[in-house]
């Protein structure tokens, strides 16, 4: 219990749940593996379906023989691209998936058959005895190669050459910042992308129920192991043409998703469809190959920065440029490229920022969306790029970052509304509790000490701080709706139930409705059933991406309660004759603050308010506030009702004689508002430093041939139990005004910071710096080797990020835009209460959706 | 999941009776220890048995026995769990507890043999893929295919040589026992392996490996070291195991060296041994073994990390080594 308590953010409210290190709700049901997961779904007459894949990178589809396949006998059905014709694609601006390919395939993996069996060796026998004729097609493998090569066209319909999209953006007066700096400096960095590993392979059942009476045919329901049920409705509907109403998507227990699960997937659709030909279940798992290569994983980022600063550290400009190395398709792409850029000012307060982004298809995996979505490679990249401009201005790197941090209750340059911030709390305390100024003191006699017992290790300390949207501020597709409902149920007996879309992928989203819940009608969280992600009974919610669902699910889940607990005290208050207002849920009662002994119990109450005003049944909504971003065309990414905040320290021990990196130790502090529940947010904090780990030191989605080189979970590596650094969780900050019970994000700020402290770190410890992630052992000791060498040694040179060159002009157009025009920055922020109803929403429709329909001309769009 | 192709599944009780089930089953079946290496390569096809023959029951294959006077034997079907934990074998032949200790994890140390470790199939990151990959890449002659992915104009196969114990095993100078139907045999156990990816062991496909023999210990310090990414599941990129016995006087009375995982079968260094064979070590001495030692060591593009790297550290490996058997107060650290 200490443990938790010394967690808790200084100012908890009086709460009775919220606050509390409760274990989750399906904490036993989990670690006793009887929690189920789809590929646990076994139904009635159920069939095994499995997809064929590309072997080539990129190639023309000659032909496509199935018949041996249908002969075999147990085969039930066999599609093919022309079967599934309709486009789809998370993005409404990039709709350019098939469920199966046509034409052509783009990387090795690219389903191109679809087959369901009677058995899983059926199966596989089939997918063997389809006969595909290909014309291999030269592949594209990565960022450069897709710029060399505008003449080998992966889509057709990429206006020039392999670009995605290409975005420009300048906020403010960025060269007279530059002419304004005493000091600038440019640097280039490498992100390699990499896979979200979920435990979970994704797996899907698809169950098709014929009823000849109706017009549609039947109703088909899915159970998928995803992240965004509602998104994977939609797309379903569209590519089968079944209506909405006639399908029903579920996400049952999910083993872990960090972004891998939120597209619609091929081997979703073709499930439904196969489902639906045979008039039987039908299952398909993937293997842990296929999630590889199924992948929407974190995008290879080439960067460049260049920032001008006074001597004194103030940063007057910034020029960022990213290119993104899409791989074969879309997927959110679009909104990726934009958060490489969108969320600089949020860290520091930039006098003037420019952001180019460029996105190109490869012929790889498509990349997607990876915990911090867009964000960990530019974070990397200005947290590392300002460490190396305090050491050439002899500047300390707390203080660079403290002149510069962003501002509580502010506005951006890039016109996005900062409320509650402890941004320089959080640097303050992980400064202080890693023992940063006495580590770096304590230098001169450490080194003497290791070199007296000739020892090749040397100890670092590096530093980054970080902020992370609690929620995108727009939906994927543009609409008016609410981004989260919660409807809650309670019944005579004094049961709770309550129905939201909001899908737990282990982050625990189920149990913080739960405490939610409990809290606000005073009941233990125990007595609440949860529906939850299930399209038929649950209203929707959009999804668990974009840290939003206990932001914006829980400020409806407050919502919904609050009307109940309405009711509930009328009620009470005319039988125990104390005013409304007077009284008090808690503990399973309805006691009147005046004088506890006055009270009913739950029970009671329910049945007095069930017999005043019928079924007692609400619902509660929420969407974000409108005036929280600039009215730019492509102002919809970066966006959020809230932003969390956080900071790393990181100890390293690196072997200079073999490059050999060891983390000791990482202390992260975390603004996360008020934690519903410290232990979840503990968790989320330990998990997103464990995996930033990760990737700053292993991680890494490469390919050979045209392959994908190690698709396996003993040859792609993660951190083992054995690997991760012991991990200092601090929570820092003020319940946000906003938030539900004043809570923010922790499911991917903390991520952030984690690999450019390791960066930083290794700098602190052997002087050597490395600008591409994963710092691999062989990158260390080769700059290592290239930094001692003798004279007459010829080491190998360094690791350097090659820089692009681009001939042309930057192929989007520019758009400016400064706070100044929009007259926002002068306006005084208003301040909403967080469960704003969702009635009251203004009709405003910024231009900035993130993704408009593609109906919209696309200003600023690819050239 | 991956899923098994079809086998049928042998379990003889008695080693006769196992050895006769291979000979009547001929080159199809295969033996089966803990199966925590021929199973998962079942499941990418490069093994498509038609019959397993389980060597789990087979008491002949079990006991750890003996003493550091008169040597050890180990059964060839002990798991290495019990090998890495055998009070024998930690105190007198620490390499070897060492070694298996440091093999993946502790699930499949739990399954895994030491016999099985010995036989692992050589491992090359071409080769130990999924059908599906294979096929993608074009297969290479290991299996199914007839060209070298890694080396197109080589004739032969660069499989790496990647188990553990095997290095140790050579350095400690053991004895293993081949058994039968046709009768059994004792050899060192460098006779066992070949230079050759394909084919890496002289084993016949009717014989089993039914124990393992440590000489003597007396005199004797041992080492192993292994170069991996991570703290557990990796298969060694470099295995360095050594040996050594010091005179009176100081001078090394003997030593031996083996690397692991730099070729297709254990390599010993008997260059750097004879460098340092009666001689006082000193720090500048132990570097000129070690870069001896790294000669033999000729890595390809065909396991984790870069070639470069792998063959940068096998030196100073090999001194850390020897370091550690010498004791801190040799202190040939970096400079
Ligand atoms: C994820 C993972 C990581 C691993 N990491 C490592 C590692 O770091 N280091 C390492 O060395 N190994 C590693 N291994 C490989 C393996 O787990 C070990 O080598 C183990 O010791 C193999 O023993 P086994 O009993 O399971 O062998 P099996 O799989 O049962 O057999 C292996 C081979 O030996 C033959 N065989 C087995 N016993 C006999 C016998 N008595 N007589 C004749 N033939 C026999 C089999 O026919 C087969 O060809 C790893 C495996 C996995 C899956
Ligand atoms: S070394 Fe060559 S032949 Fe041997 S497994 Fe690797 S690619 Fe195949």
């Amino acid at each position: 219990m200490d443990e938790w308590r010394r967690l808790q953010p200084r100012k908890a409210g009086p709460y009775r749940v919220v606050g509390q290190p409760l274990p989750k709700v399906d904490a036993y049901s989990t670690v006793t593996g009887r929690a189920v997961y789809a590929d646990d779904i076994m139904l009635p007459r159920m069939l095994y379906g499995g997809l064929l894949r590309s072997p080539h990178p990129h190639a023309r589809i000659l032909s496509i023989n199935t018949r041996k396949a249908r002969e075999l006998p147990g085969v039930l059905a066999i599609i093919t691209g022309e079967d599934l014709p309709r486009k789809y694609g998370i993005l409404p601006s990039s709709q350019d998936e098939t469920a199966l390919a046509i034409d052509k395939v783009r990387y090795v993996g690219d389903p191109v058959a679809a087959v369901a069996a009677v058995d899983p060796d059926t199966l596989e026998q089939a997918l063997r005895l389809i006969e595909v004729e290909y014309e291999v097609l030269p592949a594209l493998m990565s960022i450069d190669e897709a710029l060399a090569h505008p003449d080998i066209k992966i889509h057709e319909e990429a206006r020039t050459g392999n670009i995605h999209k290409a975005v420009s953006y300048e906020f403010g007066e960025v060269e007279a910042g530059f002419a304004a700096a005493d000091y600038v400096r440019e640097d280039w960095f490498y992100y390699e992308g990499n896979n979200h590993v979920p435990i979970e392979t994704h797996a899907c059942v698809a169950r098709w129920e014929p009823d000849p009476h109706d017009p549609v045919g039947g109703k088909l329901t899915l159970w998928s192991s995803t992240q965004t049920p509602h998104y994977v409705h939609r797309e379903v509907s569209k590519v089968l043409g079944i209506p909405p109403s006639h399908l029903r998507v579920i996400a049952p227990h999910v083993g872990g998703g960090f972004g891998g699960k939120s597209d619609p997937f091929s081997h979703e659709i073709c499930a439904c469809e196969l489902a639906r030909r045979t008039g039987r279940p039908v299952k398909i798992t993937c293997t842990r190959e296929e999630v590889f290569l199924i992948h929407r994983g974190r995008h290879p980022v080439k960067m460049w920065i260049k920032t001008g600063l006074k001597r004194d550290g103030t940063i007057t400009a910034m020029h960022f440029r990213s290119f993104l190395d899409g791989g074969a398709y879309g997927s959110y792409g679009v909104a990726t490229t934009y958060y490489t850029g969108a969320l600089q000012p949020v860290t520091y307060a930039l006098p003037a920022y420019k952001f180019e982004g460029m996105r190109l298809f490869t012929n790889k995996p498509p990349c997607g969306p990876k915990r911090g979505h867009g964000t960990p490679q530019p974070r990397f990249a200005v947290e590392v790029h300002l460490d190396k401009i305090a050491a050439d201005l002899g500047l300390d790197p707390i203080e660079l970052r403290k002149r510069n941090l962003v501002r509580p209750f502010s506005r951006t340059i890039n016109g996005l509304r900062i409320t509650s911030c402890a941004l320089e709390e959080c640097l303050e305390q992980v400064v202080a509790r890693s023992g940063w100024r006495e580590f770096q003191a304590a230098r001169p006699a450490r080194e003497a000490e290791a070199e007296r017992r000739f020892s090749p290790v040397r100890y670092g300390m590096g530093l980054a701080v970080s902020t992370y949207i609690c929620g995108a501020g727009k939906p994927i597709y543009w609409n008016d709706m609410p981004h989260s409902a919660v409807q809650i149920r309670l019944d005579r007996g004094g049961g709770v139930t309550v129905y939201c879309g909001a899908t737990d992928i282990g982050q625990g989203s189920t149990s913080v409705l739960a405490y939610i819940v409990a809290e606000e009608l005073g009941v233990e969280p125990e007595r609440i059933h949860l529906e939850t992600a299930d399209t038929t009974l649950t209203p929707v919610d959009l999804g668990s991406y974009s840290s939003r669902v206990t932001f914006m699910a829980g400020n409806a889940a407050i919502q919904a309660a609050r009307r109940l607990k309405e009711l509930l005290h009328s009620a009470a208050a005319e039988r125990l004759r104390v005013p409304p207002d007077r009284l008090e849920s808690g503990d399973g009662c309805i006691y009147s603050v005046d004088d506890p002994q006055v009270a009913l119990s739950f029970e009671q109450a329910v049945q007095l308010a069930e017999a005043r005003y019928g079924a007692l049944v609400s619902a509660g909504s929420y969407a974000p506030p409108e005036d929280i971003h600039g009215d730019f065309k492509g102002a919809g990414v970066g966006p959020s009702p809230a932003y969390s905040y956080s900071a790393c320290v990181a100890l390293v021990a690196v072997d200079s004689e073999t490059g050999e990196v060891k983390v000791e130790k990482l202390w992260l502090a975390h603004d996360v508002g008020q934690a519903i529940n410290p232990l979840l947010v503990a968790g989320q904090v330990e998990g997103s430093a464990y995996m930033g780990y990760g990737e700053a030191l292993m991680e890494q989605q490469i390919f050979r041939k045209g392959r994908h080189k190690i698709p396996s979970i003993l040859d792609y590596k993660i951190p083992t139990t054995l690997d991760t650094p012991e991990i200092e969780t601090i929570l820092v900050g003020q319940p946000d005004e906003e938030g539900p019970f004043g809570g923010k994000e922790a499911g991917q700020g903390p991520l952030l910071p984690v690999m450019p402290a390791i960066a930083n770190a290794i700098y602190n410890a052997v002087g050597i710096r490395i600008d591409e992630v994963p710092i691999t052992p062989d990158k260390v000791l080769r700059a290592l080797k290239a930094a001692r060498s003798e004279p007459g040694e010829r080491p190998l040179p360094p690791p350097r990020v090659t820089p692009i060159a681009l001939s042309e002009p930057w192929p989007a157009r520019l758009i400016r835009w400064s706070p100044g025009h929009a007259g926002l920055a002068e306006q005084p922020l208003k301040l909403m209460n967080g469960h704003r109803q969702y009635q009251e929403q203004g009709e405003s429709t910024p231009q900035g959706a993130a993704t408009p329909p593609s109906r919209l001309p696309q200003k600023g769009g690819t050239a | 999941m991956l899923r098994l192709p079809p086998f049928r599944y042998l379990a003889p009780r008695t080693l006769s009776e196992a050895t006769r089930l291979l000979a009547e089953e001929g080159p199809a079946a295969m033996p089966v220890a803990g199966g925590t290496d021929l199973l998962p390569n079942m499941k990418r096809r490069q093994f498509t048995p038609a019959a397993l023959v389980g060597l789990r029951r087979l008491h002949e294959l079990k006991g750890i026995s003996g003493s550091p006077e008169v040597g050890v034997r180990i059964g060839a079907g002990e798991t290495l769990t019990s090998v890495s934990t055998h009070p024998l074998i930690r105190t007198h032949y620490p390499a070897l507890a060492l070694a298996a200790a440091a093999v993946s994890t502790p699930q499949l140390r739990n399954a895994g043999t030491i016999g099985g470790n010995i036989l692992l199939d050589t491992r090359c990151n071409y080769y130990n893929q999924t059908e599906f990959w294979r096929h993608s890449i074009g297969y290479c002659m290991k299996r199914d295919g007839s060209i070298c992915l890694v080396a197109p104009g080589s004739p032969r196969c660069w499989a790496i040589s990647s188990a553990d114990t095997v290095p140790v095993l050579v350095v400690l100078q053991a004895r293993v026992r081949l058994v039968s139907v046709r009768g059994e045999r004792e050899i060192p156990i460098q006779e066992l392996f070949r230079d050759d990816g394909m084919r890496p062991y002289t084993r016949e496909t009717d014989e089993i490996l039914s124990e393992i023999w440590l000489p003597p210990a007396p005199g004797w310090r041992s080492t192993y070291l292994k170069l991996r990414r991570r703290g557990s599941f990796d298969f060694p990129i470099l295995g360095v195991a050594a040996a050594l016995r010091r005179e009176q006087d100081g001078r090394i009375g003997d030593v031996r060296i083996a690397l692991g995982a730099v070729a297709s079968h254990p390599v010993e260094a008997e260059e750097a041994m004879a460098h340092l064979r009666g001689q006082q070590p000193t720090p500048a001495l132990l570097q000129e073994v070690a870069a001896l030692a790294a000669k033999r060591a000729r890595p390809l593009d065909n396991a984790d990390l870069t070639i470069t790297y792998r063959k940068q550290l096998t030196p100073v490996y090999v001194r850390r080594a020897l370091d550690l058997l010498l004791g801190a107060e040799q202190g040939s650290g970096a400079k």
